[in-house]
């Protein structure tokens, strides 16, 4: 079903077991995949979250290439001074930078520090791995938060439907920066993601990579249904694949996998205890589905 | 060396751009603005080799400037009140990872009333960041004290960042003769900045920033703490020391000005020192036994230096540019502190005054002179933290 042409660069794991991720996370599963499709030539700059916490306990670490952590909201600001640092140096061709962020750290407090990297366009490929709230602390609401959604600071409850936002749609925002590569991607579409990376890695960046990654303990499913949710948020069109490369040309986006015929969204929804509270209310389920139709014909599918 | 006239905020673009920065991170900030402008000038005439980034704001400044230091680079950048609060979160991190950032700061007020005058308040709202905080009294020190915080802040003993701060128009943008170091001796005075401690190289990959539970957090603080209370002390005076030898100028964390017999001793810190110079002189010419204490560098405190120069006075007047609100002057509480265990002491007195960019006036030091004689007469002051030349009465009050 995907196309296979995608090396894995490193033979060696970049990203090691041992970490504190929780049982099925999904963010940790697309590090490694991220830093394999990259290789060892790599340099990440990480924001506050889950990933920082869970990997670099002192003394150890789970990283087997050099790795950075100041705070939450400028990864993309630490990224820009490593990129600068190694062209003073003379170090910069052949290196690959990243920074690495949660949904929170770049929909949110990470964004002007985002949209300040790309407009300089600063040599750094910023990957987000969205699971749709803020989850380090503890499952809180952010405006990366699908609408229905009850976490929190947005329990569902006999005056609140949960999450009432919809879900901000950062990669198109990115991409009127005009930056030269922009992608989405999730974890059950490996090579997929692996190729996206490779490519963002080859042009150097400014680079986008929006990553959705599930979070069995924030979305209340199995820990074992991580891998089936990236693909039903696909296959429902709840997440779409795609590209844009050579700027800001929203008719040249390109969707790298369309599902040959789109499932329901209750059958993505069902599967997650945060929406549990809609299933009796076909009205929201329908909204939902309308808006998910809506948004998958803006994308020609 | 060559004399040339410069306003401070050039005397710090100049002394940051004689040791070779190789990235700078900047972002405008009224008093500050013109170090990122001269630093664009340097780049845009092919003077300096540096990168310079073009942050988005000063919290990106700080960040971009800790990414590029954990990269194994020098690093300077500027800026002044909001934006160094802006950068406060940072201002720990750059600390805690032990990266020798190197700042200017034109000591500005902090809103709100919005203010873009003089006072200390936002490097003394920054003195438990962890940075060497030295001040300038004029912009010749603001040029040297600039090249010496290379120095002192990338000593392998040391590894913290430092700022010099100078005082909002007062210096930054007044101009003033500078001596100026050439490039080659400059060069000899400061030599590369190789980091062996953190870098990042995917040909030695470690793991920077991480993440410190409570069995090691209080040994990174306890390091960070010898760092700067026994290593920095000692190394600031060998540099102060051979920058002595070297260019001629001398520097001391604490310097004093007729303290030997002085009964009232002022403690001054930037610009207003020089007023309280001249007040002195004039008080000593009419008997007056006055002398005054200049506190050339906050952080780390200097405890040892001021006693030496303050214990024999009867009176100590602090004179406070910025205020914690609730409690006085801030410098006062420091200085107080140092004779805590003591059972002969001078009287601390605090004076408060300067906010905001108001002038301090040889009439506002006489003031404070004549407060502590009766001070002196009394055995106790009227009022342990006063305020000078203030012009308000409380509401409902008439």
């Amino acid at each position: 079903m995907q196309d296979q042409n995608c090396k894995v660069v490193s033979p060696k794991e970049l990203f090691v077991s041992g970490h504190r991720g929780c049982a099925g996370c999904g963010e940790m599963n697309a590090v490694r995949q991220v830093l394999l499709a990259a290789g060892e030539n790599t340099i990440v700059a990480n924001a506050t979250g889950c990933l920082e916490v869970a990997s670099t306990a002192y003394p150890q670490t789970s990283w087997n290439i050099p790795w950075v952590h100041a705070a939450f909201e400028n990864a993309a600001a630490v990224a820009s001074g490593v990129d600068a640092a190694l062209k003073a140096l003379g170090k910069r061709e052949g290196v690959n930078l990243f920074a690495f962020a949660g949904d929170g750290g770049t929909f949110d407090i990470g964004f002007q520090a985002l949209s300040g990297m790309l407009d300089r366009r600063q040599k750094v490929i910023y990957v987000v791995f969205d699971n749709e709230a803020y989850m380090n602390t503890g499952i809180q609401r952010c405006s990366s938060t699908p609408y229905g959604a009850s976490t929190t600071t947005s329990p569902a409850g006999k005056k609140s439907i949960g999450s009432t936002g919809s879900k901000k749609p950062i990669a198109n925002i990115v991409a009127a920066h005009d930056i030269p590569y922009v992608a989405t991607a999730t974890i059950a579409y490996h090579v997929d993601l692996k190729k996206k990376v490779q490519k963002a890695c080859k042009i150097g960046g400014p680079c986008f990579i929006h990553v959705f990654a599930p979070c069995p303990t924030g979305w209340r499913h199995a820990s074992d249904d991580t891998i089936e949710m990236s693909r039903l948020a696909v296959e429902t069109g709840v997440f779409v694949l795609w590209e844009l490369e050579g700027g800001y040309d929203p008719s040249k986006i390109n969707v790298t996998y369309k599902p040959k015929e789109r499932k329901p969204v209750i059958e993505y929804l069902k599967g997650q205890r945060r929406f549990a509270h809609l299933m009796d209310k076909p009205e929201e389920l329908k909204k939902i589905q309308d808006e998910v139709d809506a948004k998958c014909k803006m994308f020609g599918f | 060396m060559a004399k040339v006239v410069m306003r401070g905020n050039e005397a710090t673009a100049l002394g940051a751009k004689l040791c070779r920065p190789q990235v700078i991170p900047a972002y405008p900030i009224t008093p500050s603005t013109m170090f990122p402008e001269r630093i664009s000038e340097y780049v845009a005439n092919g003077e300096l080799d540096t990168e310079f980034v073009l942050v988005e704001s000063e919290h990106s400044a700080m960040s971009a400037a800790i990414g590029a230091a954990a990269t194994g680079v020098r690093v300077v950048t500027a800026t002044a009140s909001q934006g160094l609060e802006l950068m406060h979160e940072m201002l720990f991190i750059a600390s805690g990872m032990r990266l020798p950032i190197i700042m200017a700061v034109g000591n500005r007020a902090l809103s709100a009333p919005i203010n873009i005058w003089c006072d200390h308040q936002d490097t003394i709202s920054a003195r438990d960041c962890g940075w060497i905080q030295l001040y300038a009294e004029r912009n010749q020190e603001a040029l040297d004290l600039m090249i010496m915080a290379f120095k002192i802040g990338e000593d392998k003993r040391v590894l913290l960042p430092a700022l010099v701060g100078l005082d909002a128009f007062v210096l930054t943008h007044t101009m003033e003769v500078v001596d100026s170091p050439t490039q080659e001796e400059v060069d000899k005075f400061l030599p590369p900045y190789k980091p062996d401690h953190v870098y990042l190289d995917p040909k030695r990959p470690i793991t920077i920033g991480s993440f410190g539970t409570p069995e090691y957090y209080t040994e990174f603080r306890y390091a960070q703490e010898l760092a700067m209370s026994k290593e920095a002390p000692k190394v600031i005076a060998e540099v102060f020391k051979e920058w002595e030898r070297t260019f001629g100028r001398k520097y001391q964390m604490v310097t004093g000005f007729e303290c030997k017999d002085a009964d009232i001793i002022f403690v001054t810190m930037g610009s207003m020192t020089g007023t309280a110079r001249e007040t002195v002189k004039k008080l000593r010419a009419a008997g007056k036994k006055v002398g005054l204490c200049k506190i050339t560098v906050l952080r780390p405190f200097p405890a040892k230096e001021l006693k030496e120069v303050l214990g024999g006075a009867k009176v100590v007047a602090v004179v406070d540019r910025s205020l914690s609100v609730g409690y006085g002057g801030p410098v006062f509480a420091e200085v107080a502190g140092i004779f805590v265990n003591d059972a002969k002491k001078p009287i601390i007195q605090d004076f408060i005054v300067g906010l905001g960019g108001r002038d301090i006036l040889v009439k506002d030091f006489e003031t404070i002179v004549s407060k502590c004689e009766t001070t002196m007469k009394t055995g106790k002051p009227e009022k342990v933290i006063d305020w000078i030349n203030v012009n308000y009465e409380p509401a409902g009050v008439k």
